[in-house]
């Protein structure tokens, strides 16, 4: 009997494994881009040298941008002007406010907030269409450590920054050193992800590891 | 055995009161945790830092899954555009497609975890895992294709007000998988509670009952569960669950048995749960579907569209088949011990069950991510 209830008790184990492993398929799948983006960002210095915000320049994949023109009015057939991507663009920021801008900052290791988004507009051209927009700090920050990163956590948009100049530094303190870490290229660094990372708690937040990093070292 | 399980009716139940309590606690803590964990996101946790990065290397099947159907992802939409001018391009398209579709259901939503619950909960056959699966992903490329056509194609909405709809749907869909659930976790918590007050009562003659009807009922072949894989049409009660220790006696006062959730009615359940899982629709489906209309060629969009739901089905159908070859091994390993294998079972699904509720719930009120609505 004993022998049984042992063989009993690994079955329920096994049950567990697998309802476990279905509880947390959900979870596995979010990685899963619909979108992509290829980016470029500035960051805006002022003349004290503290950080007051990003500019960002978001190109939406051709897909995509076919789907968010879906159904907008333009005068010349193929041709949007800023003013009739206005409302877009509003729906764009206002959206994206959700996720935090997908943008997220550092300052010598204190997290920073951004305010809402200015100076933001649509630009279509050659099929995609680019969203422009400014993320201020909510107070302007000098920090010897800024790190930036931008990512969807979920991962169904997948970031890319420009092959060329993909972070700028503008009106930077000339001693300001800027690196930029990209993910790996998007299959390989896919590749990396294992059935491990879903599985542990502290990884749970994988889609950190999509993350664009930027860092500036202003000794 | 009826007789002995009614008199010791009182300590019995307040034991299964006790163990259901139980099973409520954990059942929130994992909700809970699965809460705590979500919550994590870039606004508020702690975000992994490089030395994760080594772990990951372990087992990349989900990693290339991911990978590959990214990369088929994006041919579609130059297949699309190359198919308005080559005809041909169409059948790379479709090709591609299929493809993806088979890879796509490697992620989320296509109800692979709720389907396959349901399955375990509800005492299904692989049979009919499979044509719920190619069901509810047909109603899903139906449901995008319908979306699209009269959102976009006759109304020319924009794509805002198109995933305002896309929401609802959504949000419907979650509660519908919601409420399936809660009535499972209703129907299986009460033969659950049935099976532990029969459990103490398992005498050795109830064993050697319930074995020499095991053995009538299953003869004919391991694949299916309790039977159901037999002619229903000339007896009613063939699908009786032998490994019940009990039968309809103590039934009344808790709600349908097993076996009336699992009979031929059991189609009409089945199809629910395909209707609430496929009434998603799946946001790359739309974007495709869109995609193409703008390029002229909406019926390539339509095809590709149902092509992809006939590789998602073929994935989530595989699944479900594990999961219920899965149980239906359990079932055989725990009918060794036939009492505690009859609670065992019943524990199992009554686990499902829970599973769907959490999945409905956890869904609706976004503690689970799933795949997200194109909004912005």
């Amino acid at each position: 009997m004993g022998k049984m209830l042992r063989r009993l008790s690994r079955l329920v184990l096994l049950t567990v494994a697998v309802a476990l492993a279905l509880a947390i398929g959900p979870r596995v799948a979010q990685a899963h881009p619909h979108v992509w983006i290829t980016a470029t960002s500035e960051l805006l210095y002022a003349a004290d040298g503290s950080v007051t915000g990003v500019r960002h320049a978001w190109t939406f994949d051709d897909m995509f941008s076919t789907y968010a023109l879906q159904g907008m009015e333009s005068k010349t057939r193929g041709v949007y002007t800023h003013e009739e991507l206005a409302p877009l663009a509003q729906t764009n920021v206002e959206s994206l406010k959700e996720f935090g801008y997908f943008t997220f900052a550092k300052a010598d290791g204190k997290k920073q907030k951004f305010e809402e988004p200015v100076d933001y507009f649509l630009e279509f051209k050659d099929g995609l269409l680019t969203l422009h927009f400014t993320l201020p700090l909510k107070t302007p920050v000098k920090s010897k450590e800024l790190a930036l990163e931008v990512f969807d956590p979920t991962f169904f948009v997948d970031f890319k920054f420009a092959d060329k100049e993909p972070v700028r530094l503008v009106g930077a303190p000339a001693t300001c050193q800027i690196s930029f870490h990209r993910p790996n290229d998007g299959s390989a660094r896919a590749q990396t992800l294992g059935e491990q990372n879903f599985m542990n708690g502290e990884n749970s937040n994988f889609g950190a590891m999509f993350a664009n990093k930027i860092a500036v070292a202003c000794p | 055995m009826r007789w002995a399980s009614r008199q010791k009716a009182s300590p019995d139940l307040a034991r299964a009161l006790t163990i259901c309590v139980l099973a409520m606690v954990a059942i929130w803590a994992v909700d809970g945790a699965t809460h705590v964990m979500l919550a994590q996101s870039p606004f508020g946790g702690p975000r992994p830092s490089a030395e994760p990065q080594a772990a990951l290397q372990v087992g990349g099947i989900v990693g290339w899954l991911l990978a590959k159907q990214s990369e088929f992802y994006r041919e579609i939409s130059s297949a699309i555009r190359a198919a308005k001018t080559d005809g041909h391009a169409v059948w790379t398209l479709l090709a591609i497609s299929f493809v993806y579709g088979i890879f796509h259901a490697a992620g989320p939503g296509h109800g692979k975890a709720v389907i396959s619950s349901y399955l375990v909960a509800n005492q299904e056959t692989a049979r009919r895992g499979i044509v719920l699966s190619f069901a509810s992903a047909l109603l899903q490329s139906l449901v995008a294709v319908v979306v699209v056509a009269i959102g976009a194609w006759l109304l020319n909405a924009t794509a805002k007000t198109m995933c305002g709809a896309e929401k609802t749907i959504e949000i419907a869909s979650y509660a519908l998988i919601a409420a399936f659930g809660a009535r499972l976790v209703w129907t299986k918590g009460a033969s659950f509670i049935r099976a532990l007050q029969a459990e103490p009562s398992a005498s050795p003659l109830a064993l050697a009952g319930a074995a020499t009807h095991d053995h009538s009922g299953h003869g004919s072949g391991h694949h299916h569960h309790h039977g159901h894989g037999h002619d229903h049409h000339g007896h009613a009660h063939s699908h009786v669950d032998h490994d019940h220790v009990h039968d309809e006696h103590c039934g009344h006062s808790h709600g349908p048995l097993p076996d009336e959730l699992a009979g031929p009615g059991g189609w009409r359940r089945g199809f629910g749960t395909i209707f609430a899982v496929g009434l998603r629709p799946c946001s790359g489906a739309i974007l495709v579907l869109v995609f193409a209309l703008a390029q002229g060629l909406f019926w390539a969009g339509i095809a590709a569209t149902f092509v992809m739901g006939l590789g998602t089905a073929i994935t989530v159908a595989a699944i479900a088949v594990m999961a219920v070859s899965a149980k239906d091994l359990a079932r055989r390993l725990s009918g060794a011990r036939e009492g505690g294998g009859a609670l065992f079972m019943r524990g199992v699904e009554f686990a499902a069950a829970g599973l769907v509720l959490l999945f409905g719930v956890g869904l609706l009120f976004g503690y689970l991510a799933a795949e997200r609505v194109t909004c912005f």
